[in-house]
């Protein structure tokens, strides 16, 4: 247990330290994503059916949920974006195995749910928009934004294949690559607006995925706190009111 | 009209015969008499008293979908904010509930420490106070395992093992509280007991004493004079109303601008940037897997930075154990407040402006602590802590010197204003 405690507290350095260096990494994108935005995510519905629910689940998302709150037939929900079950009320689950994941990628593809809430939308943005062409990896690409990444680039066929050019720089004495910029080695079936467009349709996507009661808890706070101010007038006139005769 | 008032007051009398309602009604709220010069300091009680009755509440319904299961407790949390009706809204008012707590306990506890409200003859009331202070920290941190998300599971683990910092027992002692070599399905169904029966029954019990002991000896006000010791014609204190009508009403504006406050955060930032709601906790909880920055939630902080602000063996007790005695003597010191204050005056109002440096000084240190407990320690952080831990004793083991020292102004008899 005391080794345990002081493995914790060292964590707590070693953390700093990937901090700084990581300082000079590349910056993350902006995802900018807008949840009033319904076309948007009906689209990053479709990505997300078609590229990620192969290998990620999002088991605490129901489609039918989905089809209600982005205004989606069920019909057209069933018939074109249902393809690991026909019951509407089913969640968004997969049909492999975590066990078998495991051995074809090295680690299970987490579950999507709430991963904007644990990453947060600028990173899957980035994330999204972070490949480009690594020999050394058996995938034979890598992450920028996250370094020997298992996943390999699933949206390749719309991105195309990125190639990162790195730079030696000095700093404080160390020699290190640093990230400059893509350079686009096989361009893919959207241009480079349009792939950004599309990997935001996505993360809009999730951002929902990860709390749908986002869409409605604004405008309800809204009108609780509107309720609030006028009880508020009420009830400062009653104090008021009150304590007129204390001196 | 006059038919039914007569019936209502019949059955009034009726109930007076077998229980003592007006009796209690008027000694506690319709003839308690309060000093008529509270301010702002003196909403933050009824605020936690509120707090604690959303907590209850919400927590009830949480319990009806939530599942203690290490198998099942994660998906049963995004059940409830998915598909149970309205589940997200209770859910985010217990999260922001559990830190409002915080918010108003520590607020509610300077005003005490302001005004000297643990003063004579107030001792009980700041006891009972800390033991609820001390039963919510319990509370909130039990609860806080409940998610079982990483921050839960590996938070839960970090406060555990600090107890194996205790010589001999230690191990066995942490053992004990996990019910297991670490922590697991059975520490999560024990903590689920303790978080929704044991703590709760004790905290509305410990309020009830905390409001019966007040009420025995009348409350403090921003004066620090007794308005006991001035009596009018009628036997009641000159410079009191009675808590009923003119407090209720005033609570109940000060209670709606606090919800509003409340409803900002549940319904517009929840998380509050990571303060409230935790990134990792959305992550489940995964015992192969440790995170890379572990912190307790914000309002355990400033004691986190004292644990971790002991780095040096001395005395044959390594660094670890000094950090666990500090960090409990941290929490327990303030229990001596009232002996320790050897100042005449009660509110800062009539003290000199030496105590109000130390306190001054002090405050500043705790919210540093506080800050720099949410951060990953680096050298120069670490030294601030130290620094800061020192002055945070000092202020304690210093008092009886420097409340005495201090020029202290002569207090009214009757309240200002």
């Amino acid at each position: 247990m005391r080794t345990l405690l002081i493995a914790i507290l060292l964590c707590g350095v070693s953390a700093t330290a990937t901090a700084e260096s990581g300082r000079g990494g590349p910056k993350m994108l902006n995802a900018n994503v807008d949840l009033g935005n319904t076309e948007s995510m009906q689209r990053g519905a479709k990505l997300f059916v078609n590229y990620c629910v192969s290998c990620h689940s999002a088991n605490f998302m129901r489609y039918g949920r989905v089809a209600a709150d982005l205004g989606i037939p069920d019909d057209v929900m069933k018939a074109n974006m249902m393809f690991t079950t026909d019951k509407i009320g089913d969640p968004m689950a997969i049909a492999m195995k975590p066990e078998d994941a495991e051995a074809w990628f090295g680690v299970a593809p987490p579950d999507l749910s709430v991963v904007a809430r644990s990453r947060g939308a600028d990173w899957l943005y980035s994330f999204l928009n972070g490949f480009y062409v690594d020999s050394h990896k058996p995938t034979g690409v890598n992450n920028i934004h996250f370094p020997n990444t298992a996943m390999p680039h699933v949206l390749w066929e719309l991105q195309g294949l990125n190639r990162a050019v790195f730079e030696t720089e000095t700093l404080h004495g160390v020699e290190s690559q640093v990230f400059k910029r893509f350079e686009t080695e096989r361009p893919g079936t959207l241009d480079e607006a349009q792939y950004l467009k599309a990997t935001r349709d996505l993360v809009n996507f999730l951002v929902y995925v990860g709390e749908p009661a986002k869409l409605v808890r604004y405008a309800l706070g809204v009108k609780v706190i509107a309720f609030l101010i006028v009880l508020w007038i009420v009830a400062y006139a009653l104090k008021r009111e009150y304590w007129k005769d204390v001196h | 009209m006059n038919a039914i008032a007569r019936q209502l007051s019949g059955l009034r009398d009726w109930v007076d015969e077998r229980f003592p309602l007006t009796t209690l009604w008027n000694d506690h709220l319709g003839q308690y008499y309060a000093p008529k010069n509270f301010n702002f300091w003196y909403y933050f009680g009824f605020f936690a008293l509120v707090t604690l009755v959303i907590q209850i509440l919400t927590g009830i319904w949480l319990v009806m979908n939530y599942k203690p299961d290490g198998a099942t407790a994660f998906a049963s949390v995004e059940y409830i904010m998915r598909d149970v009706e309205w589940g997200w809204l209770i859910r985010y008012m217990h999260s922001t509930g559990a830190s409002a707590f915080f918010i108003v306990i520590y607020l509610h506890m300077f005003r005490g420490i302001m005004y000297g409200s643990y003063k004579q003859p107030r001792e009980l009331i700041w006891i009972l106070g800390m033991l609820l202070y001390l039963a919510l920290m319990a509370e909130a941190f039990m609860g806080y395992l409940l998610p079982w998300g990483q921050m839960s599971f590996w938070g839960a683990q970090v406060i555990i093992s600090l107890f194996g910092a205790i010589p001999m027992i230690g191990e066995t002692l942490t053992e004990w509280i996990r019910g297991d070599y670490v922590v697991s399905d059975i520490t999560l169904n024990r903590f689920f007991s303790l978080h929704v029966i044991a703590l709760p029954f004790a905290i509305a019990g410990l309020v009830l004493l905390h409001i019966i002991a007040l009420h025995e000896v009348g409350s403090n006000n921003p004066d620090g004079v007794e308005i006991k010791k001035v009596k009018g014609e009628d036997g009641h204190p000159v410079d009191g109303i009675p808590f009923h009508p003119y407090y209720s009403v005033k609570d109940f504006a000060g209670i709606i601008v606090f919800l509003m406050l409340f409803s900002a955060v549940v319904f517009f930032a929840p998380e509050m940037g990571g303060y409230f709601l935790e990134a990792n906790n959305f992550i489940p909880a995964n015992p192969m897997q440790t995170p890379l920055h572990i912190a307790p939630v914000w309002y355990f902080t400033p004691y986190y930075s004292i644990l971790r602000a002991n780095t040096v063996n001395f005395f044959f007790i390594d660094a670890k154990l000094w950090g666990v005695i500090f960090m409990g003597l941290g929490v327990m010191a303030f229990f001596f407040l009232p002996w320790l204050d050897r100042s005449p005056v009660k509110s800062i109002r009539y003290r000199g402006g030496l105590y109000k440096t130390v306190l001054g000084i002090f405050v500043v240190c705790f919210l540093i602590l506080g800050y720099l407990g949410l951060l990953p320690p680096t050298e120069n952080r670490t030294l601030a802590a130290q620094i800061c831990t020192v002055i945070y004793f000092l202020f304690f083991l210093l008092m009886p010197i420097y409340t005495k020292l201090d020029k202290t102004k002569p207090v009214p008899d009757r309240v200002t204003k």
